[in-house]
């Protein structure tokens, strides 16, 4: 465990103030964050005409509330560290608490001797300079939020950087936690994963709120990097407090005979924009891109995909199910493009809602864009309701009503879940997802 | 008294009346075969018996052990130890046998009160052996995928693993083979006894050699038109159930 402490100059100031300029920073990436800023003063604001933005409730993204975050307490510290409860076993772990890393547990020394890296952003672009500067910020944000993945690296501070080298099996999971504290606070969570040629790693992230009902403000950015033959797992649980505005921009890029699955667990925020972008960019790639959301009260999920087969015999699957109560939205937009001379691509894409609600409301909007021959390809979306059938049937074992929807809402999320090749994970995702039904 | 009893019972769907005044009692410890053609109104029987909402019950009773069970829901009816096995069973995408039964046996339980994981587990596995299952059949979602001999057992382990005081087992042999019936009858046949009152309904008398049956009722059009010991079964296989519903003398039985 160790600790790192910031020089914070810019505490509390509002985040359209722009970047500190007093960060301790190499100047390169000082540079690079003032160009992106001005790319952010730029870029216009998203409305519902644009199709990247159709049907999102873009009022409210209205960011002049939100501030950089304060210093911590102690107490809040011991606090936070004491909530940031995920997985028993670990590889590595770090927690951030507005954007500070409070807490690290390191990798192993035999990792380290196979050359594995486990740092703070900050870190790497000073150590690993070579490594930092091919890969940060390097896909472009192309479903709709430039102007948020120039806001994210105009105003990142900290973040994780993992590199996995040639060969290396990471077997335990790395755990990350963000934690968002105070009012209108904000955080600019960032986690850039390499894997070189057949390396393997698991991650998982969760993303979590002190105070469950302050407003707050999110923007991060993933991105995940197959090498050829490496095998990458990425979990994301997002359980920010309820009036939290999040933005998180995935990549995944996928090298040949290399395979990435990410699952996206959503359960908090009140307005949470996912975007992801799979990339294939090597024969033989595979990509799975699973997602659970459970929406309540006024909640909005909108997500934002696409599976892009670069490259011939390339896989990708593709599944997000949402279930949907009270006058909650989901929106999905997803495109599959197969490029020219990416023959025998595999491309799925599939998308469930049910629906708990008369007032509670799916948007679909699935797309397919095929520019090869010899594709194999299906994609589709539904909305539905519980089956009368399974809860009259729950209902003659004994089961109660209440009781009975949570579980065939729990068993509809669960065909997501148990996609997931790690017993343990899963099983806290399960378990998350029970929590949200037991607070309400 | 304790029994299953239905007076008098009529039931309509859509206006169209089915059941016409039947009466049947299955009192705890015995086994009363329940036979009749295609249309007859055995299986609306058992979805009223089991609370199905879109049945009306435009007359008569439904009693278990004395108490009212017309005024229950659906799942008050299970817990006060009513159990039905579905003729078409429905399959409950992604929720595990494991974890289905472990909720059906906590509804069971006070609130504040947890299941006790080992032992259920133990309970769990002891009786899938009774009916040939393979333990990882709990981690399999509900009758999802599953073939009819299948679905069926998962019916018989659910009775096994609930311990109901009455069960309806409504065509439990249809769509079985005849090694999946005798299972299916074994499973059944163990679970006999002074505690458990069974009523057995079925088109065929083929399920009757394998589950013997203390009484046997006969039911046309509506109605209970004949009732015996075991031995009726035969006589009605021989003779058909046109001969049954000619020979029928009103009012029906007892």
């Amino acid at each position: 465990m160790s600790l790192v402490a910031h020089e914070e100059l810019k505490q509390d100031a509002p985040i359209l103030s722009g970047p500190a300029e007093s960060r301790d920073f190499p100047d390169c990436f000082r540079d690079q964050q003032r160009a992106a800023w001005r790319q952010f003063e730029i870029l216009p604001k998203p409305t519902r005409k644009d199709q990247a933005w159709r049907f999102a409730n873009v009022g409210l993204l209205d960011l002049t509330p939100f501030k950089f975050g304060g210093a911590l307490r102690d107490d809040e510290r011991t606090a936070i560290l004491e909530q940031s409860r995920g997985l028993e076993d670990v590889a590595g772990r770090m927690i951030f608490a507005g954007d500070q890393l409070i807490e690290r547990d390191v990798i192993s020394d035999q990792l380290k001797k196979r050359g594995v890296i486990f740092q703070s952003l900050e870190r790497a672009m000073v150590e690993h300079s070579d490594l930092f500067r091919r890969h940060f910020m390097s896909q472009p944000a192309i479903l709709g939020s430039a102007k948020f993945a120039a806001l994210h690296q105009a105003l990142v501070s900290s973040g994780t950087f993992l590199y996995v080298p040639r060969g290396v099996e990471v077997e335990l999971p790395i755990e990350i936690f963000h934690w968002l504290n105070g009012e209108n606070a904000s955080v600019f969570p960032h986690l850039l994963l390499v894997t070189d040629e057949l390396a393997k790693v698991t991650v998982i992230e969760h993303f979590r709120s002190v105070d469950r009902c302050l407003p707050g403000f999110a923007c991060g950015v993933n991105d995940l990097i197959a090498g050829p033959g490496a095998k990458v797992t990425y979990v994301c649980a997002q359980n920010w407090g309820e009036n939290v505005v999040a933005l998180q921009m995935n990549s995944t890029t996928v090298d040949h005979d290399a395979s990435a699955m990410s699952l996206n667990l959503h359960l908090g925020s009140r307005y949470s924009r996912f975007e992801s972008l799979s990339r294939l960019m090597g024969e033989g790639g595979r990509s799975d891109l699973l997602a659970v959301s459970i929406a309540k009260a006024q909640q909005e999920f909108d997500a934002r995909t696409l599976q892009d087969h670069i490259s011939p015999h390339t896989a990708s699957d593709l599944l997000y199910k949402n279930a949907l109560d009270n006058r909650a939205r989901s929106i999905f937009g997803g495109l599959i493009r197969v490029e020219p001379h990416a023959h025998f691509a595999d491309a799925y894409q599939k998308v469930r809602n049910l629906l708990l609600s008369d007032d509670a409301e799916a948007n679909s909007m699935p797309g397919l864009e095929i520019l090869a021959d010899n594709v194999r390809c299906t994609h589709g979306a539904t909305s539905g309701q519980i089956n009368e059938d399974e809860l009259f049937y729950l209902r003659t074992r004994g089961i109660p009503v209440p009781a009975a929807q949570r579980l065939v809402v729990a068993g509809f999320l669960n065909e997501v879940i148990q996609r997931l090749d790690h017993p343990t994970i899963a099983d806290h995702l399960r378990q998350t997802i029970e929590d949200k039904f037991a607070n309400k | 008294m304790k029994e299953l009893n239905t007076d008098k019972l009529r039931i309509a769907i859509a206006d169209q009346e089915i059941v016409r005044g039947l009466t049947l009692r299955v009192p705890r410890g015995e086994v009363h075969a329940l036979m009749g053609p295609n249309g007859s109104g055995k299986s609306t029987l058992a979805k009223v018996l089991a609370g199905h909402p879109d049945y009306q019950v435009t007359g008569g009773k439904i009693t278990m052990d004395g108490e009212d069970l017309l005024e229950l829901e659906p799942d008050e009816r299970a817990r006060r130890g009513l159990f039905m096995a579905f003729q078409y069973p429905s399959e409950i995408p992604g929720v595990t046998i494991a974890n289905f039964l472990r909720a059906a046996l906590q509804s069971r339980l006070p609130e504040g009160e947890e299941l006790e994981a080992t032992d259920y587990y133990a309970k769990l596995y002891e009786k899938m052996e009774l009916l040939g299952m393979d333990r990882s059949f709990t981690s399999r979602a509900v009758n999802e995928g599953f073939s009819g001999g299948e679905k069926k057992r998962t019916e018989i382990l659910q009775l096994a693993m609930l311990e109901p005081k009455y069960a309806v087992l409504d065509e439990t042999d249809s769509g079985l083979d005849i090694d999946a019936l005798k299972t299916v009858a074994h499973g059944v046949n163990s679970l006999r006894g002074p505690n458990l009152g069974i009523l057995l309904i079925t088109h065929y008398q083929r399920l009757l050699n394998y589950i013997v049956p203390d009484h046997v009722h006969v039911m046309v059009a509506g109605r209970i038109v004949r009732s015996g010991r075991k031995e009726l079964a035969l006589e009605l296989e021989e003779r058909g159930y046109d001969w049954a519903r000619d020979g029928a003398v009103e009012p029906a039985f007892r």
